[in-house]
């Protein structure tokens, strides 16, 4: 399999026990290029997202079906180890969730525990300024995580994950608990990151997708309560003139 | 539809609503609150009285001319009746035997209790969990004469003969298998009480599941296990039947654990159980153990509540 494309899904479904959450997602998502999953709330773009990462491990009853390729690895094959995946895709939750230890040590223990022996101050300083935080917290590094507010924290989480060097960033609704500046922030964080990254982002937030995202996902879950993607395109496209009519009524606020 | 929402709002406009904000009795809702208050009350009485009545026994035994607080504290034999006033003789063994404790159910516990809210599944958990509080429900006596008649031997046939019949090291063993279950149960809730979002955000770093237990979720919840250390040393300090069977009978400053000796505990015990004149030094004594108990549990408490707090992360 050639790497044109940063991850790769062939028909991937998730299951919890008997119920099928999200049903044959197909999608090839471009390297450095800030992907939006949109759609209802319900509709399981947080739990597609989830799988990625394989963080849906920790779900008791979860498994799922199908192909996920990073670099033409199955991600979901027999000999991959979920670890090793995790530490390749990065991930940034809802809820800023910094580590109670001090600004510092939350990007230097990620770090360690991948076996970077480099210069931890150089790392965390590269990584502090990449995640546009350094000016902020250069003076209180040793200070805990939870004296930040919610918009620095956020942007803690993601200066510890671009720490471990992934190829990708997941981000699930990562400024929906955050005011309008930091938010703000927040995306034009993501246009400097996608740089060097590949992002893939679940918002609810229909113009953050709109203003932030080169590609958009949209997702709708059909009769049987399974959630799946029904357009794939270009976000210019999905928002001006999408071929899907529930797209259209989605982003156009007629439904949802 | 459209018209009906019309016609309601008039509605409420035109009838003009009355309504009455001056303070009303809630009898129920006061007599609940004194309730509350007697009951938060109560325990701090009980407490008042205790310390109350240790002071002022104890009193009576520091105001003996033949006692001084430099006999007391400055040496290590005890015997009111012949003059022999060395409290260390009895906070020795209390120590050494709460030591041990403190050694086998600290880590013990705390494994049993990572293991339960870390690793075991759920089926796991609802059969363990049960079994361990069966620990907690044997009683004290039990247990004495199972280090007795049990832990003993096997040390013996272990160590040789230098391990005396009855031993600090048996009782302290036994004493900590009895404050396993406490232990490894206050420390389980502390951890499952640290978030989800926690342990997610260390595994999404790409974190093995003993990194994220040990590194993150444990010092997380170090102050609810700190509480948990707390109340086990309490509880091995205050212990009093397993050491009056299984570690000896009669004050022995030692602290080696294969000796056999009497913790402030166990002298009470044995000391009050047989007949002792009112007002007499060997009475009045007694509280003055009792009350030198009192203070050596809160300087321990004091000391373990200072090591948490050092060491402790907190989460919002």
């Amino acid at each position: 399999m050639e790497n044109k494309y940063a991850i790769e899904s062939n028909n991937l479904s998730i299951h919890y026990g008997s119920y099928t959450a999200v049903k044959n997602v197909s999608v090839k998502i471009q390297p450095q290029k800030i992907t939006a999953i949109i759609g209802p709330s319900g509709c399981g773009k947080s739990t597609l997202l989830r799988a990625l990462n394989r963080m849906n491990d920790f779900v008791p009853g979860c498994h799922v079906t199908g192909e996920l390729f990073l670099q033409g690895q199955n991600l979901y094959g027999n000999q991959i180890d979920p670890v090793e995946v995790r530490r390749k895709i990065g991930m940034v939750f809802q809820k800023p969730n910094p580590f109670p230890k001090s600004i510092y040590e939350n990007i230097a223990w990620g770090a360690r525990i991948n076996g970077f022996k480099g210069k931890m101050d150089e790392l965390v300083e590269q990584s502090l300024r990449s995640a546009a935080l350094w000016d902020e917290v250069k003076d209180k590094l040793q200070e805990s995580a939870y004296a930040l507010s919610g918009g620095q924290q956020q942007r803690l989480c993601i200066a510890r994950t671009i720490a471990i060097q992934p190829e990708i960033i997941l981000m699930d609704e990562p400024a929906s608990a955050l005011d309008p500046i930091s938010t703000l922030r927040i995306e034009e964080l993501m246009q400097e990151l996608k740089k060097n990254y590949t992002i893939i982002i679940v918002t609810h937030n229909m113009q953050q997708a709109a203003r932030a995202s080169d590609f958009t996902a949209m997702m709708m879950i059909d009769d049987n309560r399974a959630g799946g993607v029904i357009e794939f395109d270009e976000t210019k496209k999905i928002f001006t003139r999408p071929s899907d009519k529930r797209t259209e009524d989605y982003v156009t606020g007629r439904f949802g | 539809m459209k018209e009906e929402t019309l016609n309601l709002k008039t509605l409420e406009t035109q009838s003009f609503r009355q309504f009455d904000l001056k303070k009303k009795r809630r009898t129920g809702e006061s007599i609940i609150q004194t309730l509350l208050f007697l009951a938060g009350i109560l325990s701090i009485f009980v407490t008042i009285a205790i310390v109350y009545e240790l002071g002022k026994e104890a009193m009576l035994f520091f105001n003996d001319p033949d006692v001084t607080l430099g006999k007391f504290f400055g040496t290590t034999k005890w015997q009111p009746g012949i003059g022999q006033y060395g409290i260390w003789a009895l906070v020795s063994a209390t120590l050494v035997t709460s030591f041990i404790a403190i050694l086998i159910s600290l880590p013990l516990g705390l494994a049993s209790a990572i293991y339960l809210s870390e690793y075991a599944s759920f089926k796991a958990r609802s059969i363990l969990k049960p079994i361990l509080e069966i620990l907690a429900g044997i009683p004290t006596v039990v247990y004495g004469y199972f280090a007795l008649l049990f832990i003993t031997p096997i040390l013996k046939s272990i160590i040789g003969e230098q391990l005396q019949v009855y031993n600090m090291l048996s009782a302290g063993i036994v004493m900590g298998i009895m404050i396993l279950p406490l232990i490894s149960s206050m420390s389980e809730d502390a951890l499952s009480a640290v978030p989800r979002s926690l342990r997610e955000a260390a595994y999404a770093m790409g974190a093995t599941k003993v990194e994220t237990s040990l590194q993150v979720v444990l010092p997380a919840a170090l102050s609810g296990i700190g509480a948990a250390l707390i109340i086990g040393i309490s509880r091995a300090v205050g212990e009093t039947m397993i050491v009056a069977v299984a570690a000896g009978s009669g004050p022995n400053f030692s602290f080696n654990p294969l000796d056999a000796a009497e913790t402030m505990t166990g002298h009470i015990a044995r000391i009050s159980g047989g007949d002792l004149s009112y007002n007499s030094i060997d009475y009045t004594s007694l509280f003055a153990i009792a009350l030198m108990l009192f203070l050596l549990t809160l300087v321990l408490n004091l000391i373990s509540q200072w090591i948490v707090n050092r060491f402790r992360e907190r989460y919002e």
